[in-house]
């Protein structure tokens, strides 16, 4: 294999003007399971699609509640969101404690002086010899002052504010469906933004569908404290993924109990655009070459591979989800 | 976890090694504390007692008592805002020493604060409160502190301190207008605070709340607002011996905040009870 001379450290630079270990710490992101955020007006919305190591395991969660505006979905290394996850926790807590009031998101993943925010922290893995770049990407969704944010943090310590994103294996499908519809989130409900957030998962599903089991959905925004709903709270309401989170949110989030004939538009509706979804998928593999192509060099084609297959990944990356 | 040098060997006892080549305990606590995932990214130097103060073998020493003083601040909402007001005197004991002090600052377009107590802790509070402001400059995102927030922030400063048996020795008054709702709370020394619709410090309690219980409405208008500050002012005057007649204003409204410039009242000491205020009140000289 070729043996790239310049990828050892953060703090080698290669004679293109690269900084391999970021880039591969960029490249963890997307062999996660994919994660989808997007806003309207009011609301912000985590979708993440959620794996199994093994079939006797329970699945990794992926998304976290930061504060009581403010979530996160992770991508990468988990362990990495981990951390990430326990220190934004405490700066909100700090700032709740000092201020008595929620800390506001843009302070939250900006990087500035004396306070090592999240950019900040993921900066700092990237100029020191001895550590690395967070292998973990995080999509931020919240609801403060100026409204719901997408903030989109990447390994390299750069931050993003998005009105979508989606980040992961396969995210590139869930992308191109958020690129199409993105101009119609702006005024749409909550419940209308849950569901393009499903449908946008759904496109980077390579088989099988969603279930209760394997994708978990938040949602923040005005007067709505960040919800997290899997597992348990999503299962009583569950018969089939689209329709129960529909079914759910109704519930939740509107006041008022959609079942049956009520609910059967939105499921007919998510069903009729399946197949629109899948034809994205053939998009997608050029769409990925080239958002890759940055990491052209030294084991990428390898890596590639690996985000590709995602699916099964199995012993390939276990920590990643 | 930071690798922590015994301050001396266990084989040779204490005093073998100067104390000067190994960092101290309290050196080592600090380092430690900037560098850990709890410690807040922010704000934490408001909370730390100097280090300085602790090294050195001495007994610590804090303030015992207050020196050059400034006394009561009133503040008081009214339908489009908050008016604070204080005298501008900076009292040694009970010399009338600084005669032109500003008690009463701005921190940001929605929010003023006025002290009483020791001034040179005012000036400090004030140094914090400064650089959060231009702190919040610099992100540039145009996020500001709100009042209430200020509010919060003095409340944790203050009650810290005190835990630390080293209080800043003030009460404070928070004024601010924002999201269209006027804001008004008190901290004291150690930490006491509430918010009302008019509140005072030291001897202001006494004497100029009385009158704001009786005269205040939360829907007065400026004209209304003013007079009874002017009142209260006067008041206060009259019966505290560590005022002098040199007063400022603090307006906090949308508009923003402005504080006036040092004004006197007009006063009359001809009153009978003036000219023998023990008549009444046997037993005093």
């Amino acid at each position: 294999m070729f043996r790239n001379q310049y990828d050892t450290d953060v703090t080698t630079w290669s004679p293109q003007g690269r900084i391999f270990q970021i880039e591969y710490a960029m490249e963890a992101v997307k062999q996660g399971s994919a994660a989808v955020g997007l806003k309207s007006k009011e609301y912000a919305v985590l979708a993440t699609l959620k794996r199994a190591p093994s079939e006797l395991s329970s699945y990794q969660r992926k998304v976290f509640k930061i504060d009581d505006h403010m979530g996160i979905a992770i991508s990468g290394l988990t362990a990495d969101g981990r951390i990430l996850c326990r220190y934004m926790r405490n700066e909100c807590l700090n700032h709740r404690y000092v201020y008595d009031s929620a800390m506001p998101l843009g302070r939250m993943v900006r990087q500035v002086a004396d306070k090592a925010q999240v950019a900040d922290k993921a900066q700092v893995g990237t100029q020191r010899s001895w550590k690395r770049p967070y292998g973990v990407g995080l999509i931020v969704a919240g609801y403060d002052e100026a409204g719901p944010h997408v903030f989109y943090n990447c390994p390299s310590g750069n931050y993003y504010d998005y009105k979508a994103f989606a980040m992961g294996a396969r995210s590139q499908a869930a992308k191109t469906y958020l690129e199409r519809q993105f101009e119609s989130f702006g005024g749409a409900s909550l419940d209308e933004l849950v569901k393009h957030a499903l449908h946008a998962l759904q496109a980077s599903l390579q088989d099988g569908e969603l279930t209760d089991k394997n994708c978990s959905v938040a949602v923040v925004g005005k007067d709505t404290t960040f919800t997290l709903l899997e597992d348990e709270a999503l299962a009583p309401y569950i018969t089939g993924a689209l329709a129960s989170a529909c079914y759910c949110f109704c519930r939740l989030f509107a006041g008022a109990l959609l079942e049956d004939e009520a609910l059967a538009p939105y499921i007919t509706a998510v069903k009729e655009e399946e197949p629109e979804a899948a034809g994205m998928e053939a998009e997608q593999p050029a769409a990925e070459a080239e958002g890759g192509a940055a990491a052209a060099a030294g084991g990428e084609g390898e890596q590639q591979g690996g985000g590709g297959g995602g699916g099964d990944e199995g012993g390939a990356a276990p920590m990643q989800e | 976890m930071l690798h922590r040098p015994p301050s001396h060997s266990a084989a040779i006892g204490p005093g073998a090694v100067p104390c000067l080549a190994l960092p101290t305990p309290a050196a080592l606590e600090q380092r430690q504390q900037l560098g850990a995932a709890q410690a807040p990214s922010c704000g934490a130097e408001a909370f730390t007692v100097d280090p300085a103060a602790l090294a050195g073998g001495q007994p610590r020493k804090h303030t015992q008592y207050p020196y050059v003083t400034g006394t009561s601040v009133l503040g008081i909402t009214y339908k489009d805002g908050v008016l604070l007001a204080s005298d501008t005197l900076g009292a040694y004991g009970s010399t009338k020493r600084y005669k032109s002090f500003e008690r009463l600052r701005k921190v940001n377009d929605v929010c003023a604060v006025g002290a009483s107590g020791e001034l040179s802790d005012f000036q400090y509070i004030m140094r914090l409160l400064e650089e959060l402001s231009d702190d919040d400059f610099c992100m540039d995102d145009g996020h500001h502190l709100k009042p209430h927030e200020v509010h919060s922030y003095l409340c944790r400063v203050l009650y810290n301190r005190r835990n630390k048996f080293d209080p800043l020795w003030n009460s404070i008054v928070v004024g601010g207008f924002y999201g269209g709702k006027p804001f008004l709370g008190t901290v004291g020394m150690i930490g006491t605070n509430y918010t009302d619709e008019h509140v005072a410090t030291g001897f202001g309690n006494h004497l100029a709340r009385p009158l704001m219980r009786e005269k205040h409405r939360p829907d007065m208008s400026e004209e209304e607002a003013t007079a009874l500050m002017h009142e209260c002012l006067k008041v206060c005057y009259y019966r505290d011996k560590n005022s002098i007649n040199k007063f400022q204003l603090a307006k906090v409204t949308a508009e923003g905040v402005t504080i006036s410039e040092p004004f006197a009242l007009e006063t009359d000491w001809n009153y009978k009870l003036f000219a023998n205020p023990a008549a009444n009140a046997p037993g005093t000289w």
